[in-house]
């Protein structure tokens, strides 16, 4: 059964406010879930006023920001700053989107930023996306063949076929769409989530796989593919404009026509 | 050091409804209450075929003036689950699954099930 309020240890409390220097005319609040493993407290939300004439437009800009020069303990995951590898998914103004993609001038008042919903907290920003990877993992993301290879050049498809595994081939994994879905928030433990169903479509609709009937076997089960009740905050929130909700049916699509 | 208690982010707290997530629980929540609905039109059905005391019974009770209101909810709840109903069968076949597609989608089954309730209620009244 879904559980819709906060377990005791994460009801968040008011943390504390970090002023900007007094020289900044053009400032802006961001308030920060903040979480200690060592302190032994509950998140807190700490709040930053930022100098935004000595900060880039990005979310990620600010965090950086932050970081450097008022509050070195923040923690968040970031690398690319470019929306290619997917390290600083997180719940800012409200949805998720990557902090790096995210423009402060597109949040509504104080910038808000949280972890990825409904997830175990390491540290501060940072989520602990071990059951997410296992879950793709459990997709088996790789080429299965019955048939050896052709024995001078690579698998080859159709430009057609190629055209069915662009759009799903870009997901970074970031995590944004999953963990935008109410139906993954109550049933993660059984229910795959969006990310890794469309993963699963990207190896299913390959011409070169060999295991489609497989892999759909795996889904045909009343949690790990069907908890899906197309709500479709995944679509909404993936920040590479990817189509895990569509992805899904068409998996849906594919179970009922090899019943016939 | 001591294993630590990982806190649970927060969820439904924070994350902004989305044309996309609240129309779903709608869609959920008339789909309970039209399940409620039933109850209430089978017990007037029975009434019905039970004869005209059984009947005029039933009727003084469905014609009280609160359940007045539970109609026009039940009503909402009918145009409603139906319009979106209708919506989720498009998706089921593959169709409306752009974001533009999806919001309007949403906006008109909003918008369908608010007008044909409010014709239905107004012919009710007449």
């Amino acid at each position: 059964m879904a559980k819709f309020t906060l377990p005791a240890n994460s009801k968040v409390t008011r943390g504390r406010a970090f002023p900007a220097g007094s020289d900044a005319t053009n400032t802006r609040e961001f308030v920060v879930y903040r979480f200690d493993p060592a302190s032994g407290e509950n998140p807190r939300l700490d709040t930053y006023h930022v100098d935004m004439d000595r900060c880039g437009p990005m979310v990620l800009d600010a965090l950086i920001k932050i970081k450097n020069e008022i509050d070195p303990t923040l923690t968040f995951r970031r690398s690319c700053r470019e929306g290619i590898c997917g390290s600083c998914a997180m719940n800012i103004d409200g949805t998720n989107s990557l902090a790096c993609l995210k423009s402060i001038d597109d949040c509504n008042g104080a910038v808000k930023i949280y972890p990825l919903p409904h997830m175990s907290v390491v540290k501060d920003l940072v989520p602990d996306l071990t059951n997410f990877y296992a879950q793709y993992a459990s997709v088996k993301p790789w080429l299965e063949t019955q048939t050896p290879p052709p024995p001078d050049r690579e698998r080859l498809q159709s430009k057609e076929d190629q055209e069915k595994i662009n759009s799903p081939s870009a997901c970074i994994l970031c995590a944004c769409c999953s963990t935008a879905c109410p139906s993954y928030w109550w049933n993660s433990d059984r229910y795959l989530g969006p990310a890794a169903l469309l993963q699963a479509y990207r190896w299913i609709v390959d011409s070169r796989d060999e295991a489609t009937g497989e892999r759909l076997d795996a889904l045909e089960d009343p949690f790990r593919l069907y908890r899906c009740h197309t709500i479709l905050n995944c679509t909404s929130a993936c920040p590479k404009d990817l189509n895990p909700g569509r992805a899904i049916a068409e998996i849906k699509k594919l179970m009922t026509e090899r019943r016939h | 050091m001591d294993r630590v208690e990982r806190p649970l982010s927060p969820h439904l707290q924070v994350y902004r409804p989305q044309i996309t997530s609240v129309l779903s629980i709608v869609h959920r929540a008339t789909g309970v209450g039209l399940s409620a609905g039933l109850v209430v039109l089978v017990y007037w059905l029975v009434a019905l075929a039970s004869g005209s005391a059984a009947y005029d019974a039933a009727a003084a009770i469905l014609g009280s003036g609160w359940l007045k209101f539970c109609y026009a909810g039940w009503s909402f709840c009918f145009f409603y689950h139906l319009a979106n109903g209708i919506r989720h069968l498009m998706w089921d076949i593959g169709l409306g699954f752009e974001m533009k597609q999806i919001n309007a989608s949403g906006w008109l089954v909003l918008i369908v099930a608010s007008i044909a309730t409010v014709a239905f209620l107004f012919a009710a009244i007449l």
